[in-house]
């Protein structure tokens, strides 16, 4: 008895929550305002201890932070050839990570970069302004559309469920990670997402990654998003082209002349 | 497609670049779409009633176009006159659309004369639905002059300087190669708004409480302002689109916006540059976009322009700039080899 209440009692991000939202003028939760992951999921989605940042010069600044993962079941399920493709990018992230040189990141990696995103919430579309990279995306409320072309972003249609905004992924290209340690997809990957506000200021987020060329099954992440309420927050612009330019491009500078 | 959208995509802004290093007073250059959906002529009738959001703003949601071949600046043999009379506009109207082209419209990536490329690629040009501003103004620059105010000393010496130091380094390093090439800030991204005749005018709008978006297709550009009358962000922080604070005026949005970084220049502008920018839903179909742009460190005084955006069909796609972006390490590999060559040639 006594376990069965501390099971009960125990707070689970997975559990449906029973608060409900404050309403928009039209009815729906409300999910507007300035979230942020408060996790290591963009270091590693699986759990990971504490180690070495890959320049020796950057010290503890950039040393790799310690996290129990986000991944349900723990471990991702990928298919036996594709571990060794996960682990070939890993031990190559600085040269294959997109994030690195600044492109976008994809669904669900642009939710836990350690960057803020905002939710715009209208009737017909929610606009998702993410800080990283200026990476943005509209979800469309209305009937189901098709996307007119594969992107980075993917094509996103949503629809709720009582609390829960769910979003439904599809047609990303596959050239987006999903963290700093290579986990990876195809271009066959779907995602579902669904944000379910659990207080005032935290949502549950969780993602169902689904990809039949990379895991041998759907798979799930989940965790906390906070919400930013500080009174002066806002997204600041974070163009960050210019950021990865000298990696990119500085080969490629005139050499002085002697 | 995966591979072919994303270069196509940087295709697109090297052909925009290029347009725009070749015609740099137009400011405006790009392959053209054929998304824009002419304007429907209201019914009689029916006295139209701004549409409002749930919580009660003006609502300005869609996706809009600015596509026009309205020319910024008022043409010279023109004068004072700001307005076209019906009759000329209906004449200019059919003269543009049977090709004949003067110093009436401005077609920027559009103008013969400025293609190098091959833009039916990308939809072409159709030069029978090219548009004028619906208001039937000469120039978008409002008022008897029609032309940007003459800059100061101190802003031609500025902008001297900063073409000087580039001159004969254009292709040293990505760092003298222009914003639009980098993916950093491409010409229609830019804010004040300014139109070209055909791509690079799409303008998503969504508002929820308390902001208002804008996401501009171009280099998927996005703004995300607030309307409850909070002071802008600490002057010290500086950025390529500034700091944009908004609010309601009637059925107006005013956009306020400074901490531009003096990188940016907008037409030659300082880091001094303050934009007003206001939005008005004037139809259905339509939104009346003007802004006023000061800096006194550039102009002797603000100039106003005023351009009539269209609601038009999406889709809106992603325009991924900087991941296809080929082209900086194709000019800079171009150019290390050229210089090789120079110099194998200099030892014979």
């Amino acid at each position: 008895m006594l376990c069965v209440l501390s099971l009960a009692a125990w707070p689970s991000p997975a559990q449906a929550p029973a608060y409900r939202a404050p309403r928009t003028a039209d009815g729906k939760p409300e999910l507007s305002g300035i979230w942020q992951a408060l996790n290591t999921a963009d270091w590693d989605l699986e759990g990971h201890a504490a180690a070495a940042g890959p320049v020796p010069s950057l010290g503890a600044v950039f040393a790799k932070p310690p996290g129990p993962g986000v991944v349900e079941g723990d471990e991702i399920p990928y298919l036996p050839a594709m571990a060794a493709k996960k682990k070939e990018n890993q031990t190559n992230w600085l040269k294959l990570d997109p994030e690195v040189k600044c492109y976008l990141p994809g669904v669900p990696r642009a939710t836990y970069l350690p960057y803020p995103f905002q939710i715009v919430q209208s009737q017909n579309n929610i606009l998702i302004s993410y800080e990283y990279a200026g990476a943005v995306r509209v979800i469309n409320m209305g009937a189901r559309t098709k996307a007119p072309a594969d992107s980075w972003m993917g094509w996103s249609n949503g629809h709720w469920e009582g609390e829960t905004l769910v979003v439904d992924v599809t047609s990303q290209m596959e050239d987006t990670w999903f963290d700093r340690s290579g986990n990876f997809h195809s271009d066959a990957v779907h995602v579902v997402e669904r944000y379910t506000p659990r207080s005032a200021d935290t949502l549950n987020y969780e993602a169902t990654i689904e990809d039949p060329k990379v895991f041998s099954r759907p798979w799930k992440i989940t965790m906390p998003l906070y919400r930013h309420v500080e009174k002066n927050a806002r997204l600041l612009e974070y163009k960050c082209p210019e950021f990865a330019e000298e990696l990119l491009y500085g080969p490629l500078r005139k050499k002085p002349s002697n | 497609m995966r591979r072919s959208f994303a270069s196509a995509t940087a295709l697109a802004a090297m052909i925009a670049v290029l347009l725009i290093a070749q015609a740099p007073a137009a400011g405006q250059a790009a392959p053209p779409s054929t998304k824009s959906v002419p304007a429907k002529a209201a019914p009689a009738a029916k006295p139209w009633t701004l549409p409002r959001t749930p919580d009660g703003k003006p609502d300005l949601q869609g996706i809009w176009s600015t596509a026009t071949v309205t020319p910024l600046e008022r043409p010279k043999g023109l004068g004072a006159k700001e307005f076209y009379s019906d009759e000329e506009f209906a004449k200019l109207s059919t003269r543009i659309r049977q090709g004949d082209v003067g110093e009436e419209a401005e077609l920027g990536a559009a103008r013969e004369n400025a293609l190098r490329y091959d833009i039916s690629l990308y939809g072409g040009f159709d030069i029978t639905k090219a548009r004028f501003a619906s208001n039937k103004r000469t120039s978008l620059i409002v008022g008897p002059e029609g032309v940007v105010p003459p800059m100061l000393p101190e802003a031609k010496q500025r902008n001297a300087e900063r073409a000087a130091k580039n001159k004969g380094h254009e292709f040293d390093s990505y760092e003298n190669r222009p914003l639009s090439e980098r993916c950093i800030l491409m010409a229609q991204e830019m804010i004040p708004m300014l139109p070209a005749a055909g791509e690079g005018n799409l303008l998503q709008i969504v508002q929820g409480p308390g902001y208002v978006a804008f996401l501009h297709e171009i280099d998927h550009s996005t703004r995300v302002i607030p309307t409850d009358g909070r002071p802008h962000i600490p002057q010290n922080i500086r950025e390529w689109q500034g700091d944009s604070v908004g609010h309601w005026e009637g059925s107006t949005l005013v956009i306020d916006t400074t901490n531009f970084s003096a990188r940016s220049a907008f037409r030659g502008s300082g880091e001094k540059l303050h934009l007003v920018e206001r939005f008005t839903r004037t139809a259905d179909d339509a939104v009346t976009y003007q802004f006023t742009a000061e800096d006194p460190t550039t102009w002797a005084k603000p100039w106003t322009a005023e351009i009539p955006m269209t609601k038009t069909q999406g889709p809106v796609y992603e325009w991924a700039c900087h991941e296809g972006n080929t082209m900086i390490s194709t000019i800079l590999h171009g150019a290390r080899v050229q210089e090789e060559e120079a110099a194998k040639k200099e030892t014979k």
